[in-house]
């Protein structure tokens, strides 16, 4: 290494702790510092932080942003970005609201087979969004910036038109007693749906020949033809899992404000986005891991709980986020330097 | 003569490589100094440093009897060193004479004095005898002109030093004689020439003295005159020739791959035959086609006319990845680009090699199977077990190079196409590679090496294709390979 970082005059043991900061940060990037200094400033702000109720209820709250995130990395992951996460929440609020309402009529007495339907509808529209994405990515070279913010757009509109801006209302009960406010063995059902997406995911991104492709496809599109991959397949697939996540998440937030909103999901994509930065998924593509973006996720809603404990307004909180944001990106530059051996 | 340029213990150190280990040079003003050594010696990471590009880890450098110590390619031309790189550095989407003055823009009351740009770039063109219109889109020229321009843009200013990096690669005989004739000017004028080549007809040209580099290191420095042709590539190697290359046993059997009339963007028409257990090589210059005949043959870019049977089966435009399910390899010339996954460590390029040829089962692909297959690969093909688990982007060439040999290696193919395979890496590696393709060929693979390493190909082959002017111009047998031969058809209209 050509770098010299540390002088000679510091003792030796200042310059292992240094060395093992450094190799911390090239492991997992930025996340464990932001999540400890947030620890840190926070506790010291508020008495009511740092509580066992807090924390799990911060757990329970970062749900959302946690299955939009993973989604969200499956687009980072392959080298492009999705912003339209947030327009297929609202859409899946819209139109899984929507059906339960018009199925209601039909089945009144079928309460799960309308709320089943009516997720299907949800998830299925949300499907459709993704493989937009996906084919406008990968057939037609749009870029996923481009793609996803018309797309973005689009299916915002949509969503508006359809509800003339007024929330959906009367949806069975049960679908919010059981998916809003519901509890399996003390656990709350979206905990539960999480804890299985995130399982899911793992498997599909670590075990699973389309998750590796995913990776070579965005670590180097090239490589990843002449390693015999369909690399068309890999992104449209990519850009739809993360619809259909960011589906999940929609349909457990409608089920928490018991009525479809079109404005729901408003700030999700920056958050998502930052949510995977901060946890080292690159915005080069190519790397990226699971766990990492459960906790960059769980950082996110941490630093909002935080802040609001800690009586920041939600306006000062908006600066904040985006300056986060930059900030792991300029963290991400350092470290991709770093690790390609050109620092 | 004075010496304008001298470096004293020149050294530059990268992550796990030196790539110039302490090198003294001297340059004289009118003299034209040869730089001489294979692909990752360190010819160009010397004058990177010398130009400006890039930054000493160690040693000194004078300029005109004055240490300097530039930070940019902007420093090195106010000392009056100018520098052509293999790569280019021209702005395709602006037009040539807004090249050439890019950063020195002429201005009048303020602004860019485009009629006065573009007359001076005429003039140049002029006292260069090159043709090219200044006001053409850098796009739309040839690689030829791109490269002309490239020279033309360093030698407007004043210029003491000029720098030309194979300047000559993809020129034609009578540009590079234009090339030369100027090169004499510059010389006439007290510029001092570092010139890059490892073509040996140059050398003889207008080499005054020769600095052989070999792995980083400097062999010697000798007077052109005072030297053989022999003599310099045995330094240059670091032993004698035909003890790199490994004898390699031809047992051919029924073709395995037949082309006729191929056409495509590149090749004007190609037919040809390879056949398992001996090696097929290809020669021919950067642009004859040579690499785009097996390119459109492997899928990676169309045929516009032409037939391509594999096994006795029609694969007239498949796909690559159709063509690597029916047992095709292909291994690219550029590794960065397009071979590797380099923020990936190579053990991980290596599994990806081996999940070509992997079942999975119940969706799950057998990770412990895969991982220990890759491990396997890596040890057939000498990687190191310190650098298995470096990032792909941290290994040295040859290392790199054996990562993506051996990702070839993670299913069992039956035709290995070889497109430039020892571009770049150093000795030990090359005779690692050829061992890997002596194993391949004599185990009853069909084997297809393309390189424009001219002793490359003539020492492995068993065959050998020619390629000019995107047709095949001669197609010799072992015993007719020679390089006054294979010269002979490398022009062929």
């Amino acid at each position: 290494m050509t770098d010299n970082a540390t002088t000679p005059q510091e003792t030796a043991g200042s310059r292992t702790a240094l060395q093992a900061l450094r190799a911390v940060f090239m492991k997992l990037g930025v996340l464990p510092f932001f999540l400890a200094g947030a620890l840190v400033i926070f506790t010291v702000l508020s008495d009511r932080f740092l509580t066992f109720d807090n924390m799990t209820n911060v757990f329970r709250q970062s749900v959302y942003l946690t299955l939009v995130s993973m989604g969200q990395m499956l687009a980072l992951i392959t080298g492009g970005f999705d912003l339209s996460v947030g327009a297929v929440v609202a859409l899946t609020s819209v139109i899984s609201a929507l059906a339960m309402v018009a199925l209601a009529g039909i089945f009144p007495d079928a309460v799960w087979l309308v709320i089943i339907l009516g997720c299907l509808a949800g998830l299925g529209a949300s499907l459709v969004v993704g493989l937009v994405n996906g084919a406008g990515v990968a057939f037609f070279g749009v870029s996923p910036f481009i793609m996803t913010l018309g797309v973005s757009s689009v299916v915002a509109g949509i969503s508006l038109f359809l509800t003339g801006g007024v929330p959906v209302s009367g949806m069975p009960y049960a679908f919010a007693d059981a998916f809003g406010f519901g509890r399996i063995w003390d656990i709350p059902v979206p905990v539960i749906v999480a804890l299985v997406a995130i399982l899911a995911m793992w498997i599909f991104m670590e075990r699973m020949r389309t998750g590796a492709h995913i990776y070579a496809v965005g670590g180097n599109i090239k490589a990843a033809v002449l390693s015999a991959i369909d690399t068309k397949r890999t992104l449209i697939i990519a850009y739809a899992l993360c619809a259909l996540a960011a589906s999940v998440a929609g349909l457990l937030l409608t089920a928490r404000v018991e009525s479809g909103e079109a404005n729901l999901g408003g700030t999700i994509a920056l958050e998502s986005i930052a949510a995977c930065v901060i946890a080292g998924v690159s915005l080069r593509g190519g790397i990226g891991r699971v766990i990492n973006v459960v906790l960059g996720a769980y950082f996110i809603t941490l630093a909002q709980n935080g802040m609001n404990l800690a009586q920041i307004s939600s306006y000062m909180q908006m600066v904040l986020l985006g300056g986060l944001l930059i900030l792991a990106v300029i963290f991400d530059q350092v470290r991709y330097r770093m690790m390609m051996g050109r620092a | 003569m004075q010496t304008v340029i001298e470096t004293a213990a020149l050294t530059k150190r990268y992550p796990g490589v030196v790539a110039l280990d302490a090198v003294d040079f001297e340059l004289k003003s009118g003299e034209v100094h040869v730089l001489f050594g294979e692909n990752g010696a360190g010819k160009s990471t010397l004058i990177a440093m010398v130009a400006g590009a890039s930054q000493p880890s160690s040693g000194s450098l004078r300029v005109n009897g004055e240490d300097v110590n530039f930070q940019s390619v902007a420093d090195a031309r106010e000392k009056g060193i100018s520098a052509v790189f293999q790569e280019f550095s021209l702005v395709p989407t602006m037009s040539v004479a807004e090249n050439i003055f890019l950063g020195d823009e002429p201005k009048r009351r303020g602004f860019t004095d485009k009629s006065g740009m573009i007359h001076r770039a005429r003039e140049l063109f002029e006292q260069l005898d090159f043709h090219i219109d200044p006001k053409a889109l850098v796009s739309t020229l040839s690689r030829a002109e791109q490269q002309m321009v490239e020279i033309a843009k360093a030698f407007h200013g004043q210029l003491s030093i000029l720098i030309l990096d194979e300047p000559t690669a993809s020129l034609t005989d009578r540009e590079v004689d234009h090339l030369f004739k100027v090169v004499e000017q510059m010389k006439a004028r007290g510029v001092g020439v570092i010139y890059i080549s490892h073509r040996m007809q140059e050398l003889k040209r207008i080499a005054d003295r020769v600095t052989v580099l070999r792995d980083g290191r400097k062999i010697a420095t000798v007077a052109m005159a005072e030297t053989s042709e022999a003599k310099l590539v045995e330094m240059m190697v670091g032993r004698a020739i035909d003890e790199i290359y490994p004898a390699i046993e031809a047992r051919p059997g029924a073709p395995i791959l037949e082309v006729e009339g191929l056409k495509t963007s590149g090749v004007k028409e190609a037919a040809l035959t390879v056949r398992p257990g001996e090696i097929l090589g290809v020669a021919g210059l950067v642009g004859s086609g040579k690499s785009r005949c097996f390119r459109a043959i492997f899928g990676l870019q169309s045929m516009t006319a032409g037939q391509v049977r594999l096994k006795d089966r029609g694969v007239t435009g498949a796909s690559c990845r159709h063509m690597m399910g029916q047992g095709v390899y292909y291994l690219p010339p550029d590794r960065k680009t397009e071979g590797l996954q380099l923020a990936f460590t190579s053990r991980a390029n290596l599994i990806q090699g081996v999940m070509v040829g992997a079942s999975s089962r119940l969706g799950l692909l057998p990770w412990k199977d895969m991982r220990a297959k890759a491990e396997a690969v890596a040890e057939s093909v000498e990687l190191p077990p310190a650098y298995r688990d470096r990032l792909a982007a941290q290994l040295s060439g040859g290392n790199q190079q054996k990562t993506l040999f051996g990702r070839g290696l993670g299913k069992d193919y039956d035709l290995y196409i070889f497109d430039e395979p020892t571009v770049g890496v150093d000795m030990g590696a090359r005779a690692a590679i050829y061992g890997l393709i002596k194993r391949l060929t004599e185990s009853g693979k069909a084997v297809v090496v393309i390189s424009s390493d001219l002793p490359e190909v003539m020492n492995l082959s068993h065959r050998l294709l020619v390629f000019s002017h995107g047709r095949i111009s001669a197609e010799l047998p072992r015993e007719e390979i020679s390089e006054a031969a294979v010269l002979a058809h490398f022009f062929e209209e």
